[in-house]
């Protein structure tokens, strides 16, 4: 009887002090000196309130729990028919269909949306590649934003020193965050859990760090600007050919100059790059290296014991991740034609890790539909702008309380056994 | 006689100053199923550990096939043919049951990516060698039907036997088990014992077996060795051990 009471009292004094720190001091400006000034009533009343809500609900929480049953989810695959030929006929024309489909929409949609959905397909690529190391392999990895950055600015240098093209710097991206993904993993091979996450974080703000320090090489906090977009086999999508010898997209089709071509082209790029990526990534989980990540995942002791070498599972787990990272980021540099550390600061790493867990841990299905909620209602939702971190706590915290298990749990693959008699 | 497979001489394992082993010799056998008996707390898991390489035993030596492989990584010594089970199963629970196994025959598939994505004949051929493998096993412990369950549904029994299931697929010479009937009913309990027995027989396959209770290992042992606070108390044939006076003493004087 004792317990919800201490609890109770102790949120509500936590949530007392933190608001009047966060809230009720205000900063005055007088000269170059700051002046703390105590906040309005108003502000107090509501601080006040807010601490009474808080209480009353940590008090109650048995009881409110009790009176709103969360419905749950109903699960997508009661829907679905049967295990067999054919469900998997059924899966394959879905798949095609929503391929077919998202080559063909960019040429009835606006601009806007068209910008969003390559945005959309970037925080996919993010969301399928961490979730080799997060959702396979189970190693919590807060600094798969450094990779992206890895691959980002791969492009960006390559292309500002030495005039590299992006289908070239691509491979080159991919193969460089891979090899920050090996150099990353055996300094951390020994730990695991919260450890891991400390250090994958460190190693995260080193690289932005770094990219903000390195003025000579990197520009510093003024990024680099006018990366070169990518061509189409030497065609440029700009009005007039900027390298000597090129031909503008328009030009060599005859067709009036539209700034949406380029818009449309670096989609279905994207598109193509994703699609690539859950291929591979489906393809991987089903081979004895993707089985090995997620044994890892379930019990490296048990791994050790049948031969299996963790270090070795782990490390090639942290590169083929950061590897996808480095393309998108490549490929987010061509898009964005400018990049500045701000970019790959941690939040980011925090969204494409919200992406993975809120789809479904090792899910390819959940983290795309993750990745789609988690970057179109933002933009759905521009006037609550301020509140987007409120909006985005409420959501994990919400999904953790009702689906802890993520949008859509993965889906162990059925295997037909063949027995000879 | 047959020849030694694992020789085990004055092991010991010290954990500060708990001396958990103290001079443990064993010797295995080719073919042979010999047993590590003993009250809670003797050692007998520790023994494993250091066997199987997850510690290193702070004295000793251990020679597998006359090669010392005291101090070697756990996955090396798997590789030489000595698979484990746990005493509390450790299955990949999240994953099925033909996953586990296929994880267990990591070393005999073509691990190249490039063939894997490319499904070239050689990767096919052993992936098709590995479900089979699988299947066999499968079968050979009534797991069958189970085959594409998640491990972690499988009732205790079933997970034991799949545990079992998972070392014989990396065709093992030593195969080590830590208190397998531990948790099971006595229907479950004789079938063990004649999986076991039909182990050795079949697959020519040596047997390191833990267990708590002496009466379950009397009928199936070659051998037995009683260890007692971590000290060897006696060892022989069942019949040499059950008349041995200090396992009487140490044994029914407790119970
Ligand atoms: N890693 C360890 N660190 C410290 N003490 C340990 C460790 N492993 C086992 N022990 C101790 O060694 C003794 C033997 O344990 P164990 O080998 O598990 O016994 P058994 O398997 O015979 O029941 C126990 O006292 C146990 O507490
Ligand atoms: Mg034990």
């Amino acid at each position: 009887m004792n317990k919800p009471i201490y609890s109770a009292l102790f949120s509500a004094v936590v949530m007392l002090i933190l608001a009047s720190f966060l809230l009720g001091v205000d900063l005055e400006t007088q000269g170059i000196t700051l002046i703390p000034e105590l906040a309005g009533d108003q502000t107090w009343l509501a601080i006040g309130l807010a601490t009474l809500v808080v209480f009353l609900f940590q008090l109650f929480r048995e009881q409110i729990a009790s009176l709103i049953k969360l419905p749950s989810l109903p699960s997508i695959d009661s829907m679905l028919p049967e295990e067999g030929p054919k469900r998997t006929k059924l899966t394959r024309i879905a798949v095609a269909l929503v391929i077919v489909g998202m080559f063909i929409w960019p040429f009835f949609a606006s601009r806007g949306a068209i910008d969003l959905a390559t945005l959309t397909l970037i925080y996919i690529m993010l969301g399928l590649g961490l979730n080799i190391v997060v959702g396979l392999a189970g190693l919590l990895d807060l600094g798969y934003v450094a990779f992206y950055a890895v691959g980002a600015y791969t492009y960006a240098l390559l292309s500002l020193y030495y005039d590299v093209s992006f289908w070239v710097a691509l491979p080159i991206s991919g193969l460089l965050a891979a090899l920050f993904g090996f150099l990353l993993g055996f300094p951390v091979l020994r730990l695991r859990g919260d450890y891991l996450a400390i250090v994958t974080l460190g190693f995260g703000e080193i690289i932005r760090i770094l990219l903000n320090n390195w003025t000579e090489l990197t520009g510093g906090p003024n990024g680099i600007s006018r990366i070169p977009k990518p061509d189409l086999f030497g065609l440029e999508f700009s009005r007039r050919a900027k390298e000597e010898g090129n031909v503008p997209f328009h030009e060599f089709f005859g067709i009036p100059y539209d700034a949406s071509h380029k818009v449309i082209f670096l989609y279905l790029l994207a598109v193509i790059l994703v699609l690539i990526t859950v291929y591979v990534i489906h393809r991987l989980t089903r081979m004895p290296i993707g089985r090995a990540w997620e044994a890892l995942r379930e019990d490296d002791i048990a791994c050790r014991s049948l031969g299996l070498n963790p270090t070795v599972v782990k490390l090639t787990a942290f590169t083929m991740g950061a590897s996808f990272a480095g393309f998108a980021g490549c490929f987010f540099a061509a898009r964005q034609g400018f990049i500045s550390p701000e970019s790959f600061v941690f939040i980011e790493s925090a969204i494409i890790l919200a992406i993975v867990v809120l789809g479904g841990m090792g899910s390819q299905v959940g983290v795309i539909l993750a990745a789609i909620l988690l970057t179109v209602l933002p933009e759905l939702a521009r006037e609550f702008q301020e509140y987007r971190m409120l909006l985005f706590g409420l959501m994990m915290v919400f999904m953790m309380a009702w689906r802890p298990q993520g949008l859509v749990p993965m889906k162990r693959p059925h295997l037909e056994l063949k027995t000879h008699e | 006689m047959n020849k030694a497979l694992l020789e085990v001489s004055g092991l010991s394992m010290r954990f500060g100053g708990l001396l958990a082993v103290n001079g443990v010799s064993l010797t295995v056998r080719e073919k042979e199923i010999v047993s590590v008996i003993g009250p809670n707390g003797a050692g007998k898991t520790t023994v494993f550990n250091c066997i199987s390489g997850f510690y290193t035993p702070t004295e000793g030596t251990i020679l597998f096939d006359g090669e010392q492989v005291q101090g070697l990584k756990g996955h090396k010594i798997a590789r030489k043919g000595m698979v484990r089970t746990f005493q509390h199963v450790r299955l990949f629970k999240d994953m099925t049951v033909i996953e586990n196994l296929l994880v267990a025959q990591h070393l005999q598939m073509n691990t190249n990516l490039l063939s894997g994505f490319f499904k070239t004949p050689s990767y096919r051929a052993a992936e098709d060698r590995a479900m089979q493998n699988a299947a066999f096993w499968l079968k050979k412990v009534n797991l069958l039907e189970m085959a594409n369950r998640e491990a972690g549904n499988l009732s205790y029994g079933q997970q034991r036997r799949l545990e079992i299931a998972r070392c014989m697929v990396t065709h093992p010479r030593l195969l080590m088990l830590d208190e397998p009937a531990a948790g099971l009913n006595p229907n479950e309990t004789k079938e063990l014992d004649e999986l076991i027995c039909n182990l050795r027989d079949e697959f020519d396959v040596s047997i390191l077996l833990i267990e708590h209770d002496m009466s379950l290992v009397m009928g199936i042992s070659d051998q037995i060795a009683v260890i007692n606070q971590g000290t060897p108390l006696a060892s022989g044939t069942p019949a040499e051990v059950r008349d041995n006076p200090d396992v009487i003493k140490a044994y029914l004087g407790e119970a």
